[in-house]
């Protein structure tokens, strides 16, 4: 026997290696025509590795204080050797993410990827898109430029708004009343490791149940074909890996062509900036607020334009619950006109919040 | 049988009330603390109810300034007319700090394009409520603001 193999089968028999080897070749991807939509979630996650590895090295340099990270960001960009590349990646990486992770959502939705038994495959991914809104916008303060202050004093501003619970989570988000160096460290603590540890979690699981369930095919699909198959191992995973190296590409060329800005240092005495925007993907609700009337019967506009963000996360969550029969008459009708209109609105409104001030 | 002794269930169901009871306080002697650590200590301010922010000739006329009153921002302007006016700068929108525009001679907010007149009231965009105006005194050539 050679030494490979008897290290492999010593191995095997403390690891059981060979059951997951046998998982992998067992495991098939259906073919049809919305095939192409199975390779978001792998982009998605790769994009994730991307945020570790260069966020790991961004912490050799970053120093979360207010009287030290931007200057530390500086010299990222400015003396450490390719400093500008881990970090302008990061930043457009992060970006990415939040699209695959979009792309991703949205087709399993309009699949109905999320009928039994996967309800539970789809409760851990809504909790990911959560968590990913919040590394963004922790993240987006580490830099602790005017830009990335004003954002975070608005934004916590909004969640201060919500009745009764409003004004604790506010303080426990600024880590005192105001947006100061305390929110600083408290958000790279969020940022860097309670983030990163409930991802892990959600993401462990959430693959593991893909694993266990396999594939969905759409209900339609399904109904009607008995849909070839392509081998995970290695034709559908060759694939990924092409779209990945890609993603590489476009990381690198974004990088190269538009360098991540810095802007200027945070000052808490300093009038807001004009052009004071949160990052794209919260321009929507960011722009649905500013058209709210300043009262609704007696109510803060704002006040009920947040606890209606509040609730249509929560119906997000709980799809699966909600439509119990997918793929049949009224039911699948509802769900698709709720999915278009929620793309509608989202896509709208980011132009709108572009293209006006 | 263990079922028919009267003493058995009563005794276990001591026994398990006693368990239950110790369970939910270790848990709570654990997370009170923990919850209370997340919490932001008050930070008591002196309170400041007056600041010197500068001289006559820092501040020309139809310009404005930001000053520290304690821990918030506040602004100072001249108005064209020569007055001094003082208000807080802190937006009543989401928070943002205001600025003077000396094109349209008022007070602006970039984050939401809020507008507030010369006597610190919302007339335009977001803003909810009126800035809260300090008041200013002229001591020879050292300005002072006050909270009223
Ligand atoms: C374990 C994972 C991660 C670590 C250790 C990490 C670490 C860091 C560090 C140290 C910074 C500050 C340096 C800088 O501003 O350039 C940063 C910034 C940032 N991070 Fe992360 N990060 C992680 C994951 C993520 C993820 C998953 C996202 C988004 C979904 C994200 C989004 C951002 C953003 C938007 C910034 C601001 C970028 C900038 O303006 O420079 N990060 N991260
Ligand atoms: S914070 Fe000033 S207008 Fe919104």
């Amino acid at each position: 026997m050679k030494k490979i193999d008897s290290l492999f089968l010593w191995l095997d028999e403390r690891l059981g290696i060979q059951s997951i080897f046998k998982m992998a070749k067992k495991k098939e991807v259906p073919l049809h025509r919305h095939s192409i939509w199975y390779y978001f979630g792998g982009m998605t996650l790769f994009l994730f590795t991307v945020q570790v590895a260069t966020g790991i090295l961004l912490l050799l340099y970053y120093r979360p204080s207010a009287e030290g990270a931007f200057e530390s960001v500086q010299f990222i960009i400015t003396e450490v050797q390719f400093g500008w590349l881990i970090r302008s990646v990061h930043s457009w990486s992060a970006n990415l993410l939040i699209a695959a992770l979009f792309i991703h959502m949205f087709s399993v939705y309009f699949m109905s990827a999320y009928r039994a038994p996967r309800e539970i495959t789809w409760i851990t991914g809504a909790l990911l898109l959560f968590i990913s809104i919040g590394f963004g916008f922790s993240g987006y303060l580490l830099p602790w430029n005017k830009l990335a202050f004003f954002a975070t004093k608005v934004g916590t501003e909004i969640a201060g708004v919500v009745p009764i619970i409003g004004h604790p989570i506010l303080r426990f988000l600024r880590g005192g009343d105001e947006v100061t160096g305390a929110t600083l460290t408290r958000f790279f603590g969020f940022h860097v490791a309670v983030l990163p540890a409930i991802a892990t979690v959600l993401i462990g699981t959430h693959v593991l149940l893909v694993q266990m369930h396999g594939m969905s095919v759409p209900p339609k699909i399904e109904e009607t074909e008995e849909p070839k198959t392509m081998k995970f191992v290695p034709n559908f995973l060759l694939r990924d890996l092409i779209g990945w190296i890609l993603a590489v590409g476009v990381l690198a060329a974004l990088a190269a062509i538009f360098p991540w800005e810095l802007g200027e240092k945070a000052d808490a005495f300093a009038s807001a900036p004009a052009g004071i925007k949160p990052e794209w993907y919260f321009l929507f609700m960011f722009q649905t607020l500013k058209y709210l009337p300043a009262k609704i019967f007696a109510l803060d506009g704002e006040v009920l334009g947040i606890l209606g963000f509040g609730l249509g996360g929560l119906f997000w969550v709980l799809v699966p619950f909600l439509n119990k029969t997918p793929g049949h008459g009224r039911r699948k009708l509802v769900f698709n006109v709720i999915g278009i209109f929620i793309v509608v609105f989202i896509i709208v409104m980011t132009i709108v919040g572009y293209v006006s001030s | 049988m263990e079922e028919s002794d009267p003493r058995g269930p009563t005794r276990r169901r001591f026994l398990d009330y006693l368990l239950g009871t110790s369970v939910v306080a270790t848990l709570s002697a654990i997370l009170y603390p923990i919850f209370k650590f997340m919490v932001p200590p008050q930070v008591i301010e002196a309170s400041t109810n007056s600041v010197s922010v500068g001289k006559n000739a820092d501040i020309p006329a139809n310009s404005g300034k930001i000053f520290k009153f304690g821990s918030k921002p506040g602004i100072i302007i001249r108005t064209q007319a020569g007055d001094l006016k003082a208000f807080s700068a802190s937006c009543t929108h989401l928070d943002c700090i205001v600025q003077y525009s000396p094109e349209k001679k008022e007070i602006v907010c970039a984050c939401h394009n809020g507008v507030y007149d010369l006597t610190g009231k919302n007339i335009g965009g977001p803003p909810p409520r009126p800035l809260e105006e300090y008041k200013v005194n002229v001591k020879g050539d050292d300005i002072t603001v006050t909270r009223t």
